[in-house]
């Protein structure tokens, strides 16, 4: 379950898109809507209509047994932090603030609206709205704005070389960041409030990319280095007030924020938020038992489950995530550089015996493809199920014994790296059993969460299997697929190649592009040819799909106004302690 | 001699442990049985059972049947946990003795040579355990682990695989060397001086007649009675290590992996972590009694300086 805390990971510089025309049907807010919401709720957690005033204050008490790092929004990349900052930065847009399916939906934020791109779809000009202010009382310019757009790149943003490369004069920037300008990129116009956007090629993914925290406007004193425990003034409704790694993180309301948009940035509720680090999860589990706290950031213990969902289920909130569990088979050394052998585990694996591990089908579904349910460009298709169907059935586990005696394969010795917390690792031993069950030699090597995902990357480690998770930084289809199997997202020798498997097949990849072009003139053509891709890499097997993950959000009795966006899940500052 | 005889019967037990799992409980103790089943009344149930109370949340392995099946219950991939108490003890155990042999074996020659060579000799290997002992024991059997766990040992020809048990050996006889080695080189100085010694050499002995004639057999019975206190030292350290991630690898099964297995399952199985803990205090209190016993029966004086 670590996966919350360290989901949101770092893409390679190459991994994201580069695209041709682009026409203004196609922005993300209009093809955000995929189908049902997929989201179940415990209790009666009810999204409100309009502010209520009567539950405003109170302190809200977080927990989680450790803290997530830098506080700084353009470099932190976990869930953890990116939930906070939803109530405290803003950027020009946002993704829509409210429960479900929706919160896929990018609403202008500090800008007035979102422009309908210009100049061949390459051409943003934003209007700032008037009168906002940062948390320390100075204005929010477009001074502010430019220089935030400097900042991602002047700090080494995690996802300056994927997500803003398209912005015009990038390249320099990533060169020598600590000069970087944007001069044609990011043009300020402090007469007219205006701040233009210039890309090198449409991107119908933008939008997304300025919703996510990395694109946050920040003052433009901002240090143009990592701030680290340092505070930064916010502009949405808290602001942070302290900050110690080892202890909390505490939010007050900030003094200068007046609601502009409910969708965007709502007025929150609680007067306070401290955010304590350092207890062991039972603790947490208990202290939210005992109305200690309000609410437990880590996954509760496999132990603890069945008492919190019989005991404690009116405060238990579950809902389905855009998320995927895996294992990515490296492609380029034996065994699995032959296909049958990649297909074999596919087939041997029994996903209902890793949702059992994982904490039962409540908390998890058997997945047969990269994208998950629910998602743009999912279509229920299962290629390794017995009997077949398309969804997951059962695992063939004669076949698989006949595809690696086939390959030629049996008897060589795999090892499955993963990580070494209770959930992965006992998932890893299932693999190791099934693994040696169809003729390999398997062992499970643990290694540490938080060196795991970056050494299974590196192709200088031989990885030859490991376990992964994958979750949606925003919900386009490519996020997973070009992503995960991209060519440009395959670096040998580097911490940060994403595409674990090592695969790079020219077919597949003319495919993914064929897509990507195809969402600049219609969402869903483009999605429909996901879904070709997604088979089509499904057949090579360079993955195990294996579950996709459900999240439990665990209040105590006295909380109220559950909230649960699917883009940066609960809505912290909505919660009610009053 | 009850330290002795409950010894034995543990030993006994974890021999038998093949037998247990295919006579007794039917089942492989080293597979994953995620999906598996067993037989209650007549009942065909799953080992691991999804709760079906509230909102089902959670998959709780079955608890101690006190039968023939799943007597102390199932781990958490669905595996007969007496079974593997069985298997785990046989690599407590093993590891346990075999690396206290190893240390007292390596600590025995470093104290003699040191003791009784002196000058030079015993300030190289004096300062050199000196370096050893500096380590906190469990930091340097934990980094040691870690690097070679990890990867694997390769010396020569020989090339030790990351999973495999040696390594635990070797690791844990090597971080104890110092611990023996220091009380064996003091005594090894205080024999030097004795009047028999003396008169050996005197009478023309060599180096290594004194060694073997003279020495040996005065320190044998200490390094002797070591020998089941660092058993137990050891098991405990190939424990922690093991609960740790950086002992005995999976699926093979120690009492310090099962335990860790249980720690997991605290509030709803303590038993997967309870026995095999009660099984290793049993053990370590067993060996220790015993290693009193064994200084008692080798050296009289000291029962008589302690009074009794």
């Amino acid at each position: 379950m670590r996966a919350r805390r360290t989901s949101l990971v770092v893409l390679p510089l190459s991994a994201m898109l580069v695209l041709a025309a682009c026409t203004s049907s196609s922005t993300p807010a209009a093809t955000s809507s995929a189908s049902g919401s997929g989201t179940s709720s415990a209790s009666g957690s009810t999204a409100t209509t309009g502010y209520q005033a009567a539950h405003a204050g109170g302190t809200l008490t977080l927990l989680a047994k450790s803290a997530g790092g830098t506080l700084d929004p353009k470099v932190n990349y976990t869930l953890q932090y990116w939930q906070l900052y939803q109530a405290t930065f803003d950027g020009l847009t946002a993704f829509k603030k409210v429960n479900g399916q929706d919160s896929f939906t990018v609403v202008p934020d500090l800008a007035t609206e979102i422009p309908t791109p210009t100049n061949g779809g390459k051409t943003y000009v934003f209007t700032l709205r008037p009168g906002i202010k940062f948390s320390d009382g100075t204005d929010v310019t477009t001074d502010d704005v430019v220089a935030s757009f400097q900042r991602i790149f002047k700090v080494s943003s995690p996802t300056a070389g994927s997500f803003y490369n398209g912005i015009v004069g990038s390249d320099v920037c990533l060169k020598t960041p600590a000069t970087c300008k944007l001069d044609a990129g990011v043009i300020g116009d402090k007469a007219k409030g205006t701040v233009t956007i210039n890309l090198t090629a449409p991107d119908p993914e933008f939008l997304y990319k300025l919703s996510v925290p990395h694109a946050a406007i920040n003052p433009k004193s901002a240090p143009t280095k990592d701030a680290g425990n340092a505070l930064i003034p916010t502009t949405g409704p808290y602001m942070f007030t302290s900050y110690d790694p080892n202890t909390a993180l505490v939010m007050k309301r900030n003094p200068f924020f007046k609601e502009w948009s409910t969708d965007a940035q709502p007025q929150g509720y609680p007067d306070e938020i401290n955010y304590k680090f350092g207890l062991t999860v039972e603790a947490e589990v208990t202290a939210v038992e005992n109305g200690q706290a309000n609410w437990v950031f880590d996954p509760p213990p496999a132990d603890r489950l069945a008492e919190i969902g019989s005991k404690y289920a009116d405060q238990a909130h579950i809902n389905a995530l855009t998320a995927f569990w895996y294992a990515p088979m490296n492609v380029n050394i034996a065994p699995f550089n032959n296909a049958k052998a990649r297909q074999a585990v596919n087939w041997a694996v029994d996903r209902n015996a890793i949702v059992k591990l994982y904490g039962g089908s409540t908390l998890a579904q058997p997945v047969c493809t990269f994208l998950p349910p629910e998602f743009p460009g999912h279509v229920d298709d299962c290629q390794y199920s017995n009997p077949a169907g398309t969804t997951w059935q059962g695992p063939d586990l004669e076949k698989a014994k006949s595809l690696v005696t086939e390959s030629g394969t049996a008897g060589q010795a795999v090892t499955i790296v993963v990580s070494d917390d209770e959930v992965n690792k006992a998932i890893g031993e299932y693999l190791q059993s099934v693994l040696n069950s169809i003729g390999y030699k398997a062992s499970v090597k643990a290694i540490s969460g938080n060196i795991q995902f970056t050494y299974i990357q590196n192709t200088n480690n031989k990885v030859q299997i490991s376990l992964t998770q994958w979750y949606q930084d925003y919900p386009a289809a490519s996020d997973f697929l070009n992503v995960l199997l991209g060519c440009a997202s395959f670096t040998p020798g580097s911490d940060s190649s994403i595409n674990i498997a090592g695969y790079c097949n020219k077919t597949v990849q003319a495919q993914m592009d064929a897509a990507l072009k195809t969402e600049q003139t219609s969402m869903d053509q483009a999605n429909a040819q996901w879904a070709a891709v997604d088979k089509a890499a499904m057949t090579e097997s360079p993955v195990a799909p294996l579950i996709t993950p459900k999240l439990i959000d665990f209040l105590s009795k006295d909380t109220g106004n559950y909230q649960f966006s699917k883009q940066f899940y609960m809505l912290v500052s909505q919660l009610w302690v009053k | 001699m009850a330290a002795l005889v409950v010894l034995i019967l543990i030993i006994l037990m974890c021999l038998a442990a093949p037998l247990y799992e295919n006579y007794v409980a039917r089942t492989d103790a080293f597979t994953s049985n995620v999906n598996g089943t067993y037989v209650v009344d007549g009942q065909t149930k799953p080992v691991l059972e999804a709760s079906t109370e509230g909102l089902g949340l959670g998959v709780n392995p079955i608890g101690p049947t006190w039968s023939s099946q799943f007597f102390l219950g199932a781990d958490n991939q669905g595996r007969d946990v007496m079974a593997r108490m069985l298997f785990g003890g046989r690599n407590s155990l093993v590891i346990g003795f075999t690396s206290a042999i190893i240390c007292c074996v390596l600590a025995g020659i470093v104290g003699i040579v040191a003791g009784y060579f002196g000058n030079a000799v015993d300030a190289v290997l004096s300062r050199a355990l000196d370096v050893l002992w500096a380590f906190p024991v469990y930091l340097l059997a934990i980094c040691l682990s870690v690097v070679l766990i990890n990867s694997s040992l390769t010396i020569g020809p020989v090339t030790l695989n990351s999973g495999s048990i040696i390594l635990p050996i070797l690791i844990i006889g090597i971080v104890y060397v110092p611990y023996v080695a220091r009380p064996i080189r003091g005594q090894v100085l205080s024999l030097r001086e004795r009047e028999f010694v003396q008169a050996a050499v005197g009478a023309g002995a060599a180096d290594l007649r004194l060694l073997r004639r003279e020495i040996l057999p005065n320190v044998l019975p200490t390094i002797i009675v070591f020998l089941p206190l660092m058993t137990a030292i050891n098991m405990l350290t190939e424990s922690a290590l093991s609960f740790l991630s950086i002992g005995v690898q999976p699926p093979d099964a120690s009492w310090g992996t099962i335990i860790n297995d249980g720690v997991g399952l605290l509030y709803t199985r303590p038993m997967v972590a309870i026995a095999p803990g009660i099984m290793l205090a049993i053990t370590a209190v067993a060996l220790n009694l015993l290693g009193d016993g064994v200084r008692d029966a080798l050296d009289p004086k000291a029962r008589l300086r302690g009074g009794v």
